[in-house]
């Protein structure tokens, strides 16, 4: 026997593992990207300007109050049904002459709103409730917008609204000088018109 | 033959771990990149309540961050159990919002200072009352564009306790 050096420790095997670890975390972590629900608040009013009149027919009141509980055009509604409950508000297009509707599905009762242009969606918080709730209403009412202008895009554009202000969105900044961008705008902004967002938050009641 | 023989007893050549390095390397710049660095340093609870009409948030040098929740339970002692706004690292009264708001809007570089926008992160947990003043501050400071900061995921799912 000759003289033998000590055998080494193999470690190969540990860049494996390393990988492992590796593959393991680029498949779990979700990176977090800050999103969120898009609003606008009214500018502050001055005194002497009162509010324009709006038909009561053409409003749509959502009421939550401090347990958390719906009152949807003085009736109870659950949070699932809210969003179905605008769709049909907004659709109704019930309007008569240059205040019809051309596009609108829904049943035309005259007792609903005109157009979707005329009909206001009011969310009333009390005070008491919590955010949770309040971010779920919200978040059903935008939704109803949602659903109507990708039903519309689907009709006009067979598209989308979704996908198209994603788009619209995600251009690249160098070539927005090109017609094809030009055009997408101008249909993203014609969906909107034809549906647009009119969510008014008065001030909540004290409980 | 005895001459081919003589050549297999000598040791196994040890395996380079050179590339072991660049392994830890590229865990480390993985992390490096995808980790989101806080701004702010909470001294609130703030967990976002999940949405699904989301949409990305502008880029955070156009954004302003008011956080409201309870404080936490180390604060608790100074500041109390009830819904707090915290502006930057330190907790505020309503009355300095609008203060708060002007002050960044004028630290922004001038062309983008109408683009500003206000993320409004709230704890899930809390009232909307205090949301209500924040938001009435805002109009009065004319920062109008807001962001309810949400996380994207069922909505309904912020219901069940």
């Amino acid at each position: 026997m000759a003289k033998r050096s000590a055998p080494e420790v193999n470690a190969g095997s540990m860049a494996d593992i390393a990988f492992l670890l590796l593959i393991f975390f680029l498949v779990t972590t979700t990176i977090e990207v800050d999103s969120g629900i898009q609003s606008k608040l009214p500018p502050p009013v001055p005194d002497e300007v009162t509010p324009p009149k709006i038909k009561q027919k053409n409003i749509f009141q959502v009421l939550v109050n401090q347990d958390n509980r719906l009152l949807v055009e003085n009736e109870d509604m659950e949070i699932k049904d809210l969003t179905a409950a605008a769709v049909k508000f907004l659709d109704n297009g019930g309007g008569e002459g240059p205040a019809g509707c051309a596009y609108c599905e829904g049943e035309r009762d005259p007792e609903s709103s005109d157009n979707p242009d005329k009909a206001v969606i009011s969310l009333v918080n009390d005070r008491q409730a919590t955010y949770n709730t309040y971010v779920t209403v919200y978040n059903e009412l935008v939704r109803a917008y949602t659903i109507l202008r990708n039903r519309e895009s689907n009709k006009r554009y067979n598209e989308s609204y979704e996908d198209m202000y994603l788009r619209y969105k995600e251009w690249p900044e160098t070539e927005k000088e090109t017609p094809e961008y030009e055009k997408l705008e101008e249909q993203v902004n014609l969906i909107r018109d034809l549906f647009p967002l009119k969510l008014s938050e008065a001030e909540p009641q004290e409980s | 033959m005895s001459k081919f023989k003589k050549q297999k007893s000598g040791d196994l050549p040890a395996i380079s771990t050179a590339s072991l390095p660049d392994i830890v390397f590229m865990l480390l710049f993985f992390f490096m990149v995808a980790t989101v660095m806080r701004e702010d340093e909470l001294k609130i609870e703030n967990k976002l309540p999940n949405a699904n009409q989301v949409e990305k948030l502008e880029s955070k040098n156009k954004l302003i961050y008011i956080y409201i929740g309870k404080p936490s339970a180390q604060y608790q002692k100074t500041y109390g159990v009830t819904d707090v706004i915290q502006l930057g690292d330190k907790i505020s009264t309503v009355e300095e919002v609008q203060t708060y708001v002007n002050t960044k809007r004028n630290d922004m570089p001038e062309d983008i200072q109408d683009e500003m926008m206000v993320s409004l992160k709230v704890d899930s947990g809390s009232k909307v009352g205090v949301l209500t003043d924040v938001k009435q501050e805002l109009r009065e400071a004319m920062a109008l564009k807001i962001n309810y900061t949400a996380k994207n995921g069922d909505p309904m799912r912020n219901l069940k306790k």
